[in-house]
């Protein structure tokens, strides 16, 4: 029995799904690490739909990108969460509703 | 010396220059030169000027090659133009002699007259504007210069009456004659404009030659450019019903009121209309409606002046009915009658104005003539020279107005037709009215009981040499300046036939000299004149002499009528009513809602919207970090389902 593959629509679905909860979770969570979690599910559902065109097309430069965008990651987060740490040295919370200064 | 006629408006010029600049740091008697200098200037030329004008032919005398000198080039615009050019004519050169000759007097005059004025360079300095203004207007040979000492006068008037500004009648009269003025400019510079357009130049010559060939007598664009003209006229001489502004500048001093509003400006309209005769007389209903209102008003300014009390505001009205006069004369067609008029007048007018002026300075300014009496007991030059005056304005023979008059009173019986017998017996009527006024004032003021309170009579004394001079020569020419009209009979030959080559096409295209020539019946004519001149000064003798309480019966008799007449026909109020106050309603309005409510409104409206804009607009800045992603969100989604759908 020849195993079935999977269309790479599926995989395209299932990336625009996961990059659709993770652009709500930023929108509508109030905490700033939570936030970061659904920015992680945005780049990891953009992975995903790089590496299933990529296997479509049968090179590997989808794969070559998921790298980059894996290695970028770990360095924004790093950034985000140090102005975090920032932020609840001042505020003692990580609301981000509470860093409403710049307003009218 | 013709080409030179430029200097006669020059030289007053200089004097207001450097009476106007140095003025107030130069001695008194240095300011009196240069005033004085600079008009008896102004004289010499003119005289050398009319001299020259005497020894040519008759045609040459309005030769333009001859007669008018460019000065420069002014305004080269297109088919405009418009140069600085004098036209000394005869008529001109007569009008110069009067002006400078009468304002050389005036001006000796005020330096006795305003000698302790404070002010007295800042006079001066107007006065000769005023002169080199005249002398521009009456000298000009286009419209266009023409205007500008028009307008000059109107400034110069203003200035003068308003001298003392100070004061708040004096700077009210200056406004209303300025504004009366220029109520009557308007429709003098739309008549300009008209004649611009019908014959795309200004020049005098151009026009009047244009005029005499391409048109014909009834042509209703003459008579729309003559009547515009005109109603500049009734502005500037104060004719029905731009005459208003005349009483109230009697605010100005005593040697104004002779200069400017007896001899010179207000003569201005006359000047203008004899300038003009030839389209005058291309339009026969304008000349019926310049003379209609110059009878008019003679007789109108004629009632009133029989029963005013102010000394100053009676000659004002003489002035509006003597002017009214000659008006008449430029109706019936006798331009030069009428410019004959216009200089006896401004002889004894002016020595009227300066004999009030002398009793003024006596009396500590009494205006009042009910306070005056029997100063020919204190006055005795002024006395003597006042009834020279009066003889000469009512017209008692062989004095200067005698002649003036008979010769206006004669050219409209000769001409006949309604137009002219109707002008007679008004003008008849006025001369009548002209003696009894003019010897009312005479026998008030000088003769009669005498009235003045003790104080003033403490103070009376006869006037100083630098005003007892000029009254002397206005005398000496109210007594002689008629005689310029001999011979009499034949239609006065010096005077007339200088002037004659000025009117001669004008008399063409009337027909020519028309009209009754016998001797018998202008004789008649005269005799009428004479009896009626008589008969005032005898009406005035028996009224304010023998039996003073008459006036008081005549007054309780005619009751309403008397009092209308008093009041001025109340002509003040009903401009104040009809004109004035809407005037400022309206312009209120502008102020108000126009300027106020539209304007102000549509700028800061301008400016309160952007404010309420930017006002709105900040409330998206509200500092969540989420309302920020989400407006990200949706513009990236917004520009993929665009990209998508396209």
């Amino acid at each position: 029995m020849l195993p079935a593959t999977v269309p790479t629509s599926h995989y395209l679905a299932l990336s625009a799904l996961l990059f659709l909860i993770g652009a709500v979770g930023v929108l509508v969570r109030r905490n700033a690490i939570v936030i970061f979690m659904g920015i992680e599910l945005m780049f990891n559902a953009a992975n995903l739909a790089f590496i299933a065109v990529g296997r479509q097309l049968g090179s590997l430069d989808g794969q070559v990108v998921a790298f980059f965008v894996m290695t970028m990651a770990a360095a924004e987060v790093v950034v985000g969460l140090g102005i975090v740490v920032a932020i609840f040295r001042h505020k003692q919370t990580v609301n981000v509703d509470a860093v409403n200064l710049l307003k009218w | 010396m013709l080409e030179y006629a430029y200097l006669i408006v020059l030289c007053p010029l200089l004097g207001c220059l450097i009476n106007g600049l140095l003025g107030r740091r130069l001695p008194k008697v240095l300011v009196s030169l240069v005033a004085c200098g600079s008009v008896a200037a102004s004289f010499v030329v003119a005289a050398l000027c009319f001299y020259e004008l005497a020894h040519l032919a008759p045609a040459q005398r309005v030769d333009p090659g001859l007669v008018q000198a460019t000065v420069f080039c002014w305004i080269p615009v297109g088919t405009l133009q418009a140069n600085f050019a004098t036209l000394a004519d005869p008529l001109a050169i007569v009008m110069c002699l009067v002006v400078s000759g009468v304002g050389l007097l005036i001006h000796i005059y005020s330096v006795g007259y305003m000698g302790d004025d404070p002010d007295y360079p800042r006079y001066f300095t107007y006065l000769n504007l005023f002169a080199g203004s005249m002398l521009l207007l009456v000298l000009a040979s286009n419209f266009l210069v023409f205007f500008v000492g028009w307008e000059l006068v109107g400034l110069c008037s203003y200035l003068l009456i308003g001298f003392w500004f100070e004061r708040e009648a004096a700077a009210a009269a200056g406004l209303k004659a300025f504004v009366v003025n220029r109520i009557g400019d308007f429709g003098f510079l739309v008549g300009i404009l008209t004649i611009f357009a019908l014959f795309g130049t200004l020049d005098f010559g151009a026009v009047f030659k244009d005029a005499a060939s391409r048109s014909y007598p009834g042509d209703p664009w003459m008579l729309a450019i003559t009547l515009l003209l005109f109603m500049g006229a009734t502005g500037k001489s104060a004719q029905i019903p731009l005459y208003v502004w005349l009483p109230d500048a009697m605010e100005g001093p005593t040697p104004v009121s002779a200069l400017i509003h007896a001899a010179t400006m207000v003569t201005a309209g006359v000047y203008m209309v004899a300038r003009c005769s030839v389209l005058y007389a291309l339009a026969p209903a304008s000349l019926v409606v310049v003379g209609a209102i110059g009878a008019a008003t003679a007789l109108y300014a004629a009632s009133i002046a029989m029963t005013q009390y102010d000394l100053k505001r009676v000659l004002a009205y003489s002035t509006i009915s003597q002017i009214g006069y000659m008006f008449l004369a430029c109706g019936v067609g006798a331009f030069a009658a009428g410019i004959f008029h216009l200089m006896t007048h401004a002889f004894f007018k002016a020595l009227l104005f300066l004999c009030a002026g002398a009793v003024m300075h006596a009396l500590h300014g009494e205006l009042d003539i009910r306070r005056m009496g029997r100063l020919s007991k204190h006055l005795p030059l002024t006395w003597r020279t006042f009834w020279v005056a009066c003889l000469a304005i009512a017209g008692v023979p062989i004095f200067a107005g005698f002649f003036s008059k008979d010769e206006i009173l004669w050219s409209a019986f000769s001409r006949g037709g309604a137009l002219g017998l109707a002008c007679w017996i008004v003008g008849a009527a006025a001369a009548l009215m002209t003696a009894f006024y003019m010897f009312r004032l005479y026998y008030l003021v000088f003769r009669g009981q005498s009235h003045i309170s003790d104080e003033d009579r403490e103070h009376l004394r006869e006037a100083p040499a630098s005003m007892a001079l000029p009254l002397v020569l206005l005398a000496i020419l109210c007594v002689v300046g008629g005689f310029v009209w001999l011979p009499f009979w034949e239609r006065g030959q010096v005077f007339e036939g200088f002037l004659q080559p000025v009117f001669a096409p004008a008399l063409a295209l009337m027909g020519g000299e028309h009209g009754l020539h016998a001797a018998p019946l202008e004789a008649a004519v005269t005799a009428v004149s004479v009896l009626l001149a008589l008969a005032g000064i005898y009406l005035a003798y028996r009224a304010y002499v023998l039996s003073p309480d008459l006036t008081q019966r005549i007054k309780q008799a005619l009751g309403g009528f008397y009092r209308l007449v008093y009041d001025k026909y109340r002509v003040d109020e009903l401009y104040t009513a009809g004109v004035v106050n809407p005037g400022h309603r309206l312009s209120q309005w502008f102020w108000q809602f126009v300027d106020d409510k539209v304007i102000d409104a549509a700028v800061l409206g301008l400016a309160t919207a952007c404010r309420q804009f930017g006002e709105g607009l900040r409330y998206t800045q509200t500092g969540y970090v989420r309302h920020y992603a989400l407006a990200t969100v949706l513009g990236a989604a917004a520009i993929l389902i665009y990209c998508l759908v396209r």
